[in-house]
C-alpha cells in the first residue's frame, strides 16, 4: 500500500515538469476550453488537440503508455455515452435498425471530446506533484484574499490532506488486517453485507484521525505556526521561457481550432 | 552557569480535580542533558507540553530565558527557544517533501528565503539526512522520519530540545539513530536536551535524571546516584537498565564490584580487574 502515489505523479526532469505549476493549470484550462470550441462534426479540430497532447507528452518525458493508461479508468463512461448516442439518437438518416448517421457522428464526437480532456488533465497530474498543484492553486486564488477568503488556510488544509493520504492508507491496511485476525469477513456476502463489514474499519480510522489531527496541531504550534501573518515562503514560483513557449503553443492550438472551425464553414458554403 | 529554563512550583490538572502535576520545581542549565523518567501516566508528557506553552500551568511559573510561557505575548519567544519532538513521527510532518517540512518552522518565523535554505542545509546535515532532501517522508523508515522531525525543530535554531518519548515508537535500530543524533547535537552544537522517556537505558547518558511519579519529582541526581536507589525505583514501577541489573545481581552473589557501574565497558573493566586480583 505504501507505494500508492496519489495523483499518479511521474517524477522525472523535463521541460514540462519544470514549467510553473500555475501556468500549467491555466494552460490546461485553456486547452479544455479549446476542446470544447471544436464545432460539431469538425473532427479536424480534434486532430489539432491531439497534436497538442502528443507534442506536450514528447516534451514531458512521460512514456505514452502512461498517458494512455488514464483512459482505462474512464473506459466505462466513454462506452456508455457512446452507446447512448448510437442507439437513442433519433435524428438523421437511419442506416441500420435504429442506428442513424447522426447518432454515429455524435458518438464519435463525444468519445473524442472526453478522451482528449482526460488525456490533457492526466498530463497535468503526471508532470506536476500534488504539492505543486496545491501551491499553484493557492497562488492563483490569492486575489480572493481581498474578499477575506482564507486562501492560505485553504491551501494548507489541501496540502496536509495530500500529505496524510499514504499515512491513512497504511492505517486502513493495518486495521483491516487486525479485524481479519479477529475473524472479520470482508470478502463474502452481497454488496450491502460487505459495506456493513467496513464499519469496524471506518470507526477506528475516524478515531485515530482525530488523534492524529490533535497531535499534528500540537506539533505545528510547537513549530511556531501562527497563521499566514508574517509568514514567508521557501519555495517561490517563477516564470521562465518554458512557460512562454507553453503559452504560445496553447494560443496556437486555440487559434488553430477556431481557424479550422471557420474552414469548415467555408467548405459548407 | 546560566539557567536557561526554570520551572517553579508548577501544578496542572486537566479536569480541575485530579492534579497531574503537583508543585514541580527544577532548573536546567545551558548545555545540560537532562532525562526525565517515569512510568506511563506519571505526568511526564504533560510536563513536556508545559515547557513550551502548549499547556499553561494552573499555578506556578515556567520561564525560558526570562520569557514566561504563561504570557501570550512571549509565547512565540518561548516556542522559538524550546523545540519539542513528539512520539509519533507520522503525526509531526506537515509537508510531503522533506525539505518543505523542514522549511515549515523557519517560514512561520518569517525568515528570508535564502536563510531558510541555509537552515535546511544545517538541520538536515545535523541529523545526517542530507541526501533525502527531495524525498517524500512516507518512503522513509521510522528512525529516519523521526530524524526529519528533529531537523524540522532544529531549523528553528532552538536552545532547548525536548524529546517527548521520541523513541518509543521506533525499532531498536531507529532508536539508536535518534539517540546518536541527539547526543551529537548536545555535544557539538551545545543544544540543551531534555529527554522524557520510560526507557531507563536512555537516561544513562544524561548529566542529570529527574524521576517523576504521580506528578511529583521523587528523585533527582546523576545517573549513578539515581540508579543506586534500585529498590525505590522498583517500588514506583521502574526497572534498572540491564547493565545495572546485572551489577546488582552480581553484588548479591557476593562479587566485590562497585555498585555504580552504568555501561557495558565499565562492567567489563571491573570484571577483568576482579579476575586479575584473584
Amino acid at each position: 500500500m505504501k507505494d500508492v502515489s496519489f495523483g499518479q505523479y511521474y517524477p522525472t526532469q523535463s521541460f514540462v515538469h519544470k514549467m510553473d505549476a500555475r501556468v500549467k493549470i491555466l494552460l490546461i484550462i485553456a486547452y479544455i476550453v479549446g476542446v470544447f470550441l471544436v464545432a460539431s462534426y469538425h473532427f479536424l479540430g480534434f486532430g489539432a488537440c491531439l497534436l497538442f497532447v502528443i507534442i506536450a507528452t514528447i516534451f514531458s518525458n512521460v512514456p505514452f503508455s502512461k498517458v494512455l493508461k488514464s483512459i482505462k479508468g474512464i473506459l466505462f463512461i466513454i462506452i456508455f455515452s457512446a452507446i447512448i448516442q448510437i442507439f437513442f439518437n433519433k435524428s438523421g438518416k437511419v442506416i441500420w435498425w435504429i442506428i442513424t448517421d447522426e447518432g454515429l457522428l455524435n458518438a464519435g464526437f463525444i468519445v473524442a471530446r472526453i478522451t482528449l480532456i482526460v488525456l490533457g488533465a492526466t498530463l497535468l497530474t503526471l508532470t506536476t506533484s500534488p504539492v505543486e498543484i496545491a501551491d499553484g492553486i493557492e497562488s492563483l486564488m490569492s486575489p480572493l484574499k481581498y474578499i477575506k477568503f482564507p486562501v492560505h488556510e485553504f491551501a494548507l488544509i489541501m496540502s496536509i490532506a495530500l500529505r496524510f493520504i499514504p499515512t491513512l492508507l497504511d492505517e486502513i491496511d493495518r486495521i483491516i488486517k487486525a479485524q481479519k485476525a479477529r475473524g472479520a469477513d470482508f470478502e463474502s456476502g452481497n454488496l450491502f453485507k460487505r459495506a456493513k463489514a467496513l464499519v469496524p474499519v471506518l470507526i477506528p480510522l475516524l478515531i485515530s484521525s482525530f488523534r492524529r489531527a490533535d497531535e499534528l496541531a500540537d506539533a505545528m504550534d510547537s513549530r511556531c505556526y501562527a497563521g499566514s501573518k508574517n509568514r514567508t515562503r521557501y519555495k517561490k514560483m517563477h516564470l521562465t521561457y518554458r512557460d512562454l513557449l507553453g503559452f504560445i503553443l496553447t494560443a496556437g492550438l486555440i487559434t488553430g481550432v477556431v481557424f479550422l472551425n471557420g474552414f469548415y464553414v467555408l467548405l459548407v458554403i | 552557569m546560566e539557567k536557561i529554563l526554570k520551572v517553579e512550583n508548577a501544578s496542572f490538572s486537566y479536569d480541575k480535580q485530579n492534579k497531574v502535576l503537583k508543585d514541580i520545581s527544577f532548573e536546567v542549565e545551558r548545555g545540560e542533558y537532562i532525562a526525565i523518567i517515569g512510568h506511563n501516566g506519571s505526568g511526564k508528557s504533560t510536563l513536556a507540553k508545559l515547557l513550551n506553552g502548549l499547556l499553561v500551568a494552573d499555578s506556578g511559573e515556567v520561564t525560558v530565558a526570562n520569557f514566561s510561557a504563561k504570557d501570550k505575548k512571549s509565547l512565540f519567544e518561548v516556542r522559538k527557544r524550546v523545540g519539542v519532538v513528539f512520539q509519533n513521527p507520522d503525526n509531526q510532518l506537515v509537508a510531503s517533501i522533506v525539505e518543505d517540512d523542514v522549511a515549515f518552522g523557519p517560514e512561520n518565523l518569517g525568515i528570508e528565503r535564502k536563510e531558510i535554505g541555509e537552515r535546511i542545509d544545517f538541520a538536515l546535515k545535523a541529523v545526517g539526512m542530507e541526501e533525502f532532501r527531495k524525498v517524500s517522508p512516507t518512503r522513509l523508515s521510522g528512525g529516519q522520519k523521526q530524524r526529519i522531525a528533529i531537523a524540522g525543530v532544529l531549523a528553528l535554531k532552538p536552545e532547548i530540545l525536548v524529546l517527548d518519548e521520541s523513541t518509543a515508537m521506533l525499532d531498536p535500530q531507529g532508536r539508536k539513530e535518534v539517540l546518536e543524533v541527539v547526543e551529537k547535537l548536545n555535544e557539538e552544537e551545545k543544544v540543551t536536551v531534555i529527554a522524557i522517556t520510560h526507557y531507563m537505558e536512555e537516561a544513562v547518558r544524561a548529566d542529570r535524571i529527574l524521576v517523576i511519579n504521580h506528578g511529583e519529582i521523587v528523585m533527582s541526581g546523576t545517573p549513578k546516584e539515581v540508579f543506586a536507589r534500585a529498590e525505590e525505583l522498583r517500588e514506583i514501577g521502574l526497572e534498572l537498565p540491564p547493565v545495572c541489573q546485572i551489577v546488582s545481581g552480581l553484588i548479591k552473589k557476593g562479587l566485590q564490584i562497585e555498585k555504580e557501574i552504568l555501561t557495558e565497558e565499565e562492567l567489563l573493566e571491573a570484571l577483568c580487574e576482579l579476575l586479575q586480583k584473584n
